[in-house]
């Protein structure tokens, strides 16, 4: 896009606080972005196990280091993110919750969702 | 754009432009797989959170219960498929050269329609092998 429109723009996303909701729904995109390179990830896992048990000792060891774990502790939190606000988003498909205040709301229960369940999993898989 | 001296039709307009009849068939589909993967993500995550350290023997004796196998191989191929219709969107979004969106678009679903064969394959030979 050609944009030679010398008038300051509105909103001016490096200066403008963009409302929860906005910072929200940018966030459902990022995490669904990062799931997708998550799930080719998770195939190649497979795949990795199915070449043989050596391949996934090394594949299991890289895992359990620390970098292994911080990268699955952001899938986890990226595929609960993205399982909560998805089902905010279906409730708006079927036409509920769809003004200003419930979608505050409901956003605010999708935060607290997502951390609850990632530091749940973490618990019981540590 | 210049309008005065463009004779065609609306409709001539837009045709090839976009999706027509698309749109509402990957909308359902877009909801119909995100409706799927609220039980099967639940269950992956249960479940391996569940298992014990995730040696070789732990991953094949998983594998090897048919529901888990039948489970994963629903995550693999039915989050792909969700995921494959969503990097459209956001590639339709961002990416304006038509050259670089349509292979950007060529190269998801190729390597989406790969990954969903190479994981069913690799869960079946984990499953059912020796
Ligand atoms: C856990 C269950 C999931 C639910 C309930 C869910 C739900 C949704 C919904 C409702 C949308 C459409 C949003 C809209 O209308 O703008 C969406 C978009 C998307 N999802 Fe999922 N999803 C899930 C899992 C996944 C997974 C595992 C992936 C990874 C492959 C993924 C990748 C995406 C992508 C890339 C988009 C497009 C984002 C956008 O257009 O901004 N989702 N998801």
């Amino acid at each position: 896009m050609s944009w030679n429109d010398k008038r300051p723009m509105s909103p001016h996303l490096q200066v403008y606080d963009l409302p929860l909701t906005a910072k929200l729904s940018i966030l459902h995109r990022g995490t669904g972005a990062v799931l997708f390179v998550g799930v080719v990830l998770w195939v190649l896992l497979l795949a990795a196990a199915a070449s043989g048990p050596q391949t996934w000792a090394s594949v299991h060891s890289f895992l359990s280091s620390w970098f292994g774990k911080l990268i699955l502790v952001g899938f986890t939190f990226s595929l609960y993110y993205h399982l909560c606000n998805g089902i905010r988003h279906l409730f708006w498909d079927m036409g509920k919750g769809f003004n200003l205040k419930d979608a505050e709301k409901a956003g605010i229960v999708v935060i607290v969702a997502t951390l609850l369940l990632t530091l749940l999993t973490w618990l019981v898989a540590l | 754009m210049s309008a005065s001296n463009d004779y065609r039709s609306p409709l001539a307009k837009v045709k090839g432009l976009g999706r027509s009849s698309d749109a509402t068939r990957f909308f359902w589909v877009q909801k119909l797989t995100a409706i799927a993967l609220i039980p099967l993500t639940l269950w992956l995550c249960y479940s391996i959170a569940t298992l014990p350290e995730l040696t070789y023997e732990v991953l094949i004796a998983w594998l090897k219960s048919p529901f888990n196998a039948v489970m994963a191989s629903l995550f693999t191929v039915v989050s792909l498929k969700h995921g494959m219709i969503g990097m459209q969107v956001i590639f339709e979004d961002y990416i304006h050269t038509h050259s670089l969106r349509f292979g950007a678009i060529l190269f998801t679903k190729l390597l989406s329609y790969f990954m969903m064969a190479l994981g069913v394959y690799s869960i079946l030979r984990l499953s059912l092998g020796n």
